[in-house]
């Protein structure tokens, strides 16, 4: 079973009819000053068992959400995934095509496209929706960039410290050159403080973005947000939580401007990050400056409804250098995946989710904090990730290693993104966790806790008494 | 044969009550939602989403995908795409459980499996662009081609150089201006000669101070070398500017030419072309960037670094790095299925794959040149450009019905219209997995067409699921959505 299917015959055959004598003949051109002499110094040719064997044998050297119980989160998150996601993302005719140029003979890819933008549209409450971008955090960029370009002579960007620290990040990088200035506004009380963005957003400011719920787990006052926001004529634009949207009120119905959001919740593989799916829904005013794909109902020669490429004047191959973003394509198959997702939860599939991601969240906080001592960095609402405080940088260490070795992956420590939070934990409860599960949990930190303070107490008994933990709140 | 019901929409599929059981009642104790998120935020009712029962998801979109080309269906010869075959065993251990089940945040030391092949894939990349760092974190090509143009920027920024152009050739794609665009340059372009290669002339009046790159893609969008590269390279360095590599045609010269070689400060790969990735219908690819050491600074955080032989760390620590560029590290299983793709074809393999991909494309300009003028050139690299441009004058036959036409044949289209310097375009890539008697019949096919009846050529496709579609109205007065039939009744449009 060859790869190249030629045989030395049909070479031969193939190099008559172009009239050389030989396949280096074909390369005779180039001058040799650029061919490269000798052989690229890369590992020698695997066969397809032994290439299985390596790849088997790195990918047993990694630990999975499949061996040890995920309570991460932080923007990617372990929820379940449906059979049927993978089933109808593995049929040849979607993976193997490429971007639908040719409609007569993608009108598969293009319906689902459509499909596509109008779940979006009725998960987000907004008018329009793209064929998708790369990820969550582009997507942000991409919003703020037609936000800026929406709003001339406005070149404030706020974005409140609660927003997820990458996507801050990517955003810092995609504006580094613009005329726009970031302002980040503080949020020590883990939401945003409706006052204090009063006194920051004013005619100068083209945007305001708000994460909901934001990256600690909160759930913000969307709705007093956006009134601030727009009374000062800035645009909000909403970064939300696909799965969150089965409880929470919609970006559209708290008037967002713009909604992005990352899709790896709608039945997209974890994969180390990626590839992911960048959600952008927008009003319809914002159409025209839209980045990407878009797929509209048309008729074709016979009357037939179908589903073509559209507005494409928007866009690189058409526009180049005016074009409302460099982005190519879309990301069909984490489309086409969200879309299956979609279908098969149905409103009350995703509700249920929801709930369930939300009633277990709730669980898992008060028993860690009745039993296991760790009190809650915030106090606001939240929905199914929460922050708790631990003691110190280094119990935070440590209760990791012990989660980790006891078959957890506990949370994700925050002094990663913020110094100042250097003993807290992000912890994140998805449908698939068990009340069995978050009671061990539970049970393990608990008892490292009590072995850990007693040592202390031991330690230091002839200085300090008493064991009273700080919370830092901010 | 066909299912009509295939381009039903899921939404007038929808039957209140079809939910399926996906998730088990909760198990622990339940709160009122009202007592633990403040009412106002809480949604009354959930997204109106359809409901559709499971046998009737499955045939619906079983039904729709029936609707697609795909490479594993039909032959592909779209220009400039690459749609070569992807070997299975990819897919299949791109997805294994130890690498699809892996949280980005989860403690790194259980991701080492993960790590020690995306290092090696690095150090693959950087030998095979003759370069000497790596980042794998872009999602496409554009958005390497966007990294890279930041980097040059930062670049210069950091010499204290305040550079403004990107200088780019007329036959590029439409991504190389507008990344500039997004990097904050001004695009200049530059023409092609005679012959389809840069014009050397054009490009000294263009080279200045303000230079900040020039763009190149080689082989060029046309299948052509553009042999003066090494010329070209030096010129734009003489002016202090940086030459930057598209890489999408990367599978020509494997192992033959390597970019770094030849002069390119930086490239981007796209692995879904050259390195067999399923395109997906659109996407997930990748657009890894390589860079030489005066630039490695740079790169996007994090970088994955070896720290002792197989153990492997995220470098965040890096002052003149452009930042990040996205969330977490990369499309990661796009980038497994190119480690697993280069891993089975090893040095001399990359290189069989670039010389049998020219092979077949000079295979298939020597038949079609016969019949269809291919003004640039009586050989090329991995794909070439033919002209509709006779025919039309003689037979009113255009690219576009000829495209159109090969469909109701079962070939997918060439790319049209692409690139603009030649009218009439064809751009047509056969990729190194085709077999020659496939080959052999495209070529009929296509010379038969030119002689078909232009009333029959016009109306096609014939035989596709559909004619072809209006795209004026499309645009004219866009539907982008679908709306209950009570909504659109009021004489809202869809949008």
């Amino acid at each position: 079973m060859a790869y190249l299917p030629q045989t030395e015959q049909e070479v031969k055959a193939m190099l008559a009819t172009i009239g050389v004598q030989s396949i280096d003949e074909l390369f005779a051109h180039l001058p040799s000053d650029v061919r490269f002499q000798g052989q690229l110094k890369i590992p020698p040719a695997l066969s397809e068992l032994e290439l299985t064997q390596h790849m088997e044998d790195l990918a047993q050297r990694n630990v999975g959400t499949h061996q040890k119980v995920c309570f991460l989160g932080g923007g990617a998150y372990d929820h379940f995934i449906p059979a049927v996601v993978d089933f109808i993302a593995s049929r040849s005719e979607f993976y193997t095509s490429y971007t639908p140029y040719q409609p007569e003979v993608s009108q598969g890819n293009l319906q689902v496209f459509f499909e596509y933008q109008t779940l979006i549209t009725q998960l987000t409450g907004l008018d329009v929706s793209n064929a998708s971008l790369y990820d969550g955090a582009t997507a942000l960029a991409e919003a703020v960039l037609m936000c800026l370009s929406h709003q001339t002579g406005r070149k404030r960007v706020i974005v409140p410290q609660n927003v997820h620290p990458e996507y801050r990040a990517v955003l810092a990088t995609y504006l580094s050159h613009v005329s726009a200035e970031i302002i980040t506004l503080a949020t020590p009380r883990g939401i945003i403080d409706a006052d204090s963005l009063a006194r920051v957003v004013n005619d100068q400011t083209a945007c305001v973005i708000l994460q909901q719920p934001n990256f600690f787990g909160c759930v913000e006052a969307a709705r007093k947000i956006s009134e601030i926001t727009h009374a000062a004529g800035a645009l909000l634009i909403a970064v939300v939580d696909p799965i969150s949207l089965g409880v929470l009120r919609r970006p559209g119905d708290y008037g967002a401007d713009i909604a992005v959001a990352e899709g790896q919740s709608l039945g997209l593989p974890l994969a180390w990050g990626g590839p992911y799916l960048g959600i952008l829904a927008c009003k319809e005013a914002f159409l025209r400056r839209l980045p990407g794909r878009l797929v509209g109902q048309t008729v074709d020669r016979r009357g037939q409804r179908c589903w073509v490429l559209t507005l494409q004047t928007r866009e690189q191959h058409i526009r180049r250098e005016k074009a409302t973003s460099n982005i190519c394509t879309n990301q069909g198959l984490m489309a086409l995946r969200a879309t299956v997702y979609l279908a098969a939860l149905g409103p009350h599939g995703l509700r249920a989710v929801a709930e369930l991601c939300l009633q277990k969240a709730h669980y898992l906080r008060e028993r860690l904090q009745r039993e296991a001592g760790f009190q809650p960095l915030f106090n606001a609402a939240f929905f199914k990730e929460f922050a708790v405080a631990a003691e110190s940088p280094a119990e935070v260490k440590t209760l990791l290693e012990i989660a980790t070795d006891a078959g957890f992956f506990a949370g994700i420590p925050l002094g990663r993104w913020f110094p100042e939070l250097a003993n807290a934990l992000l912890i994140a409860v998805t449908e698939k966790r068990t009340q069995a599960e978050m009671d061990r949990l539970t049970a393990i930190l608990a008892s490292a806790r009590t072995r850990a303070d007693s040592r202390a107490i031991d330690r230091k008994s002839s200085m300090t008494p008493s064991s009273q933990r700080t919370v830092q709140v901010e | 044969m066909r299912n009509k019901q295939a381009t039903q929409l899921l939404f007038e599929l929808s039957q209140p009550g079809c939910a399926e059981a996906i998730v088990p009642p909760c198990d622990v104790p339940s709160r009122p939602l009202a007592e633990l998120v403040p009412p106002e935020e809480l949604a009354e009712t959930p997204p109106p989403l359809p409901e559709v029962s499971e046998p009737a998801l499955i045939r619906h979109f079983i039904n729709l995908s029936q609707l697609n080309m795909s490479v594993d269906t039909h032959f592909y010869p779209l220009g400039s795409c690459t749609m070569k075959y992807n070997p299975k065993r990819n897919d299949r251990l791109a997805q294994l459980p130890g690498f699809a089940n892996l949280h980005p945040y989860q403690p790194l030391e259980t991701v080492q499996g993960l790590l020690g092949a995306l290092h090696a894939l690095q150090q693959i990349l950087a030998e095979i662009a003759g370069m000497e760092a790596v980042t794998l974190q872009p999602a496409a090509g554009a958005h390497g081609e966007l990294t890279a143009l930041l980097i040059a920027a930062a670049y210069f920024r950091h010499r204290g150089e305040h550079r403004t152009t990107v200088l780019i050739p007329d036959v590029a794609h439409g991504t190389n201006p507008a990344s500039a665009t997004m990097a904050g340059f001004r695009s200049v372009q530059v023409k092609s000669n005679a012959q389809g290669l840069v014009d050397l002339e054009d490009l000294r009046s263009k080279l200045n101070a303000q230079t900040a790159v020039f763009m190149i893609t080689n082989p060029n969008t046309l299948g052509l070398f553009e042999t003066q590269i090494r010329r070209i390279a030096d010129m734009v360095h003489a002016v202090g500017g940086l030459v930057y590599m598209d890489g999408a045609n990367m599978n020509a010269v494997m192992g033959i030419v390597r970019p770094g070689d030849c002069g390119a400060d930086m490239m981007h790969y796209n692995p879904h072309k050259t390195f067999s990735g399923p395109h997906g219908g659109g996407g997930p690819g990748a657009g890894p960037v390589a860079v030489k050491k005066h630039l490695a600074d740079f790169l996007p955080i994090p970088v994955i670094v070896e720290t002792a032989p197989g153990q492997y760390t995220l470098d965040e620590n890096r002052p003149l790095s452009i930042g990040r560029v996205r969330s977490f590290y990369g499309n990661i299983s796009v980038l497994l299925r190119a480690y697993a793709y280069i891993r089975t074809q090893g040095p001399e393999g990359l290189r069989r794959v670039s010389e049998r991909a020219v092979l077949n494309a000079n295979y298939l300009l020597a038949r079609v040149r016969s019949f269809l003028p291919v003004p640039y050139g009586h050989h090329c690299m991995h794909e070439f450009v033919a002209s509709a441009m006779k025919i039309r004058a003689s037979r009113n036959i255009s690219a576009m019905d000829i495209a159109k036409r090969l469909l109701d044949y079962g070939f997918h289209a060439p790319t049209v219209y692409f690139p603009l310097v030649l009218r009439e375009a064809l751009m047509i890539e056969p990729t190194e997995t085709e077999t020659k008697a496939t080959l052999d019949a495209f070529t009929d096919t296509l010379k038969a067409i030119l002689e078909e009846p232009p009333e029959l050529v016009h109306e096609a496709p014939h035989t596709t699921p559909i004619s072809r579609p209006d795209e004026v109205l499309a645009a004219r007065a866009p539907i982008l959505k679908w709306t209950p039939a009570s909504e659109s009744a009021s004489g809202r449009s869809g949008v």
